[in-house]
């Protein structure tokens, strides 16, 4: 089964949403990222039992974070889905890659993305 | 022996008490309570003057107190631990004292959550039991609250509490009221009854015990204006019951303000024929103290005795 | 542990506006078990602040760090490489670990968090208070509950009239302390033990008598 989707995503696979961090979300919006969408197994059938509900309160706590840096909320969703569902998941990207497009690019592109403000970590 | 005042004679005198209550304004004029104080002067014994209820800068107790003493009723100085430390509770008993102030009733207070100044620190150096405690200190042994001599013209006040039978749990609230009155209560002013079977539970074991032998009980009374105000005392405030049943039968009047009367003053009478241990009530007629002088009228408790 | 939250990103924003390089410090006491002021929400802050400042066309420079504790002089000492050349550091740690900074380095220290209260941990993400550090411990009158802290009005001969079906009468969902004491001294059969009058607690061990020390000679060095 070949599915069309849109090209302009990018997987960043992780073993389970549950090892989602504030920080791998943050971080991609401040590389550049104009949108992010978490993908995780169906409620229910988490192999950990709790791990796409665990990444739903997480991701929901980054869209009000992004929210109040003005980035926007919006820019970020979580949805379920099982690995078996292709088409859902074709569904999804074009409907995340819509929902972007309407938002316009990551507002940190307009200020000028570089990294090299970024003292990162001293120790 | 010598009376602390006229509400003590009048208690230990063995005649059924009628106190009520007067709530100062929240401005700077007496003018409300003295049109009150002349409404209620020849039907009540005392009447409490609230300090700041449900935690609302009111004009202070004191100084309304002054004022409806001046208009002829005994005033019963209500002071909650929430507003003051022990110094300031001291001080401003000592100057009530002076004032002509001859009691004063004991109380926690509500939180300051429910006033007009819900940003504000509470106090709570000491609680009501201390507060009694310490009052009778000061009386009778000349002694400020930290144990230093009163040297002289230590204040005499008939101490009063609160006992609510409505709280819980309802099987320590009569220990609770057995330890004010080993503080040092005289007489005991209930939360609002509306459910009349419940104290007369409390009451019972109130008896068994001896407490009422004790110590003067007041049944406090509230006439309802409407089924509204019974539903928000219901489900709105801690600490109060209101039965289904008064809610209907004030939703069923074609006159619930008369209904309302109507219960209250059935209420005293019951209380008053049935309850032993009861020495009085004290009528709480939020914002609609006109309606006393018929209420105590009604209940036979006119003309007042002493 | 102290228990301590996060302020909102633009009450912190404002503090540190006028800054261009900043150093973000979490502690790895405390604030890092209630999950606010440790590695990850520091790294988190500095991230945001980050991003918000280049949207308003003033970027900023940012350094992380997060020290062993914040309270103690050994471990505040160690930063001074960490903040040398920045204009103001956003302390992640209690209000003593900002002060410590604050009396350290001469740099413009900030808080992120607000201090809340000595206490434990419920449930995962739910911490509450528990007790009042007044100076005089009484749970021994108390079966093991505070009525200083637990009780909201720190009444010592409770509970008061405004207790109903176990709740305190400022919120449905708080207990109330004493009817928790009620039944724990009923549990233990100690109830007479309630019949005692409690007298007047002396506040000068809590904070009404200024700020506190605690000095122990035989663990005292030199």
């Amino acid at each position: 089964m070949r599915l069309q989707y849109s090209t302009n995503i990018r997987i960043v696979e992780m073993t389970c949403t549950g090892n989602i961090d504030h920080r791998v979300i943050l971080g991609a919006f401040e590389e550049g990222a104009d949108g992010v969408f978490v993908a995780g197994c169906m409620e229910g059938d988490c192999h950990f039992l709790k791990g796409n509900i665990r990444a739903r309160k997480r991701v929901n706590a980054v869209k009000k974070l992004l929210d109040e840096i003005g980035v926007g909320g919006d820019r970020l969703e979580m949805y379920n889905l099982s690995s078996a569902q292709g088409a859902r998941f074709a569904e999804i990207a074009n409907e995340m890659t819509a929902r972007i497009k309407e938002l316009g690019p990551n507002p940190l592109k307009e200020a000028g993305i570089s990294n090299n403000l970024k003292g990162g970590d001293v120790t | 022996m010598n009376y602390l005042s006229k509400l003590h004679q009048t208690l230990d005198s063995g005649k059924f008490a009628v106190t009520a209550e007067i709530g100062p304004p929240k401005h700077s004029s007496a003018e409300g309570i003295m049109h009150h104080c002349d409404m209620l002067k020849n039907h009540v014994d005392a009447t409490n003057i609230t300090d700041c209820q449900t935690a609302i800068v009111r004009m202070s107790s004191i100084a309304a107190g002054v004022h409806i003493k001046k208009g002829g009723i005994e005033p019963i100085i209500q002071m909650t631990c929430r507003d003051r430390n022990r110094i300031a509770m001291q001080s401003d008993l000592m100057g009530a004292y002076s004032l002509g102030m001859r009691n004063v009733l004991c109380l926690a207070g509500d939180h300051q959550r429910f006033g007009n100044h819900p940003g504000s620190k509470n106090v709570y150096d000491i609680d009501s039991m201390q507060l009694i405690y310490l009052l009778r200190q000061m009386r009778d042994e000349k002694k400020f609250f930290s144990g230093e001599e009163i040297k002289e013209h230590q204040p005499e006040f008939y101490i009063g509490a609160v006992a609510n039978p409505f709280a819980d749990p309802f099987e320590f609230r009569v220990d609770r009221l057995e330890k004010k009155v080993e503080a040092g209560a005289q007489f005991i002013q209930t939360q609002c009854i509306f459910d009349m079977e419940r104290f007369e539970r409390f009451m019972e074991l109130v008896r068994e015990r001896g407490i009422d032998q004790r110590v003067h009980i007041l049944a406090g009374v509230t006439p309802l204006k409407s089924w509204r105000a019974a539903q928000y005392i219901q489900t709105g405030v801690a600490g109060m019951m209101v039965p289904d049943s008064l809610i209907e039968r004030l939703k069923n009047a074609e006159d619930p303000k008369k209904e309302g009367v109507n219960i209250c003053v059935e209420d005293i009478k019951h209380i008053k024929e049935n309850i032993k241990g009861v020495h009085g009530v004290h009528i709480m007629a939020i914002a609609w103290e006109e309606v006393v002088p018929e209420i105590v009228e009604r209940t036979g408790l006119f003309p007042r005795p002493v | 542990m102290i228990i301590a939250q996060q302020k909102p990103i633009q009450e912190i924003a404002e503090m540190i506006a006028e800054y261009k390089k900043v150093a973000f410090i979490g502690c790895a006491g405390c604030v890092t078990v209630c999950l606010s002021g440790g590695e990850k929400e520091t790294e988190i802050l500095a991230t945001a602040m980050r991003i918000k400042r280049k949207l308003e066309g003033n970027p900023l420079e940012t350094v992380t760090h997060t020290a062993t504790r914040q309270c103690d002089p050994e471990y505040v000492e160690a930063l001074e490489d960490v903040i040398k050349d920045v204009d103001a550091v956003v302390s992640l740690a209690c209000g003593v670990g900002v002060q410590y900074l604050a009396e350290r380095f001469d740099n413009w220290i900030v808080p992120a968090l607000n201090t809340n209260f000595a206490g434990g941990s419920r449930e995962h993400g739910v911490w509450e208070e528990n007790c009042g550090m007044c100076g005089n411990c009484i749970l021994d009158k108390t079966g093991g509950i505070c009525p200083i802290v637990r009780c909201s009005k720190s009444i010592l001969n409770g509970p008061c009239g405004g207790s109903q079906n176990g709740k305190c009468e400022i919120d449905k969902e708080v207990d109330c302390a004493w009817q928790l004491i009620y039944e724990r001294m009923k549990k233990m059969g100690k109830l007479e033990k309630l019949m005692e009058i409690e007298p007047p607690k002396d506040w000068s061990t809590s904070r009404d008598g200024g700020p506190r020390k605690s000095v122990r000679e035989d663990v005292m060095i030199g």
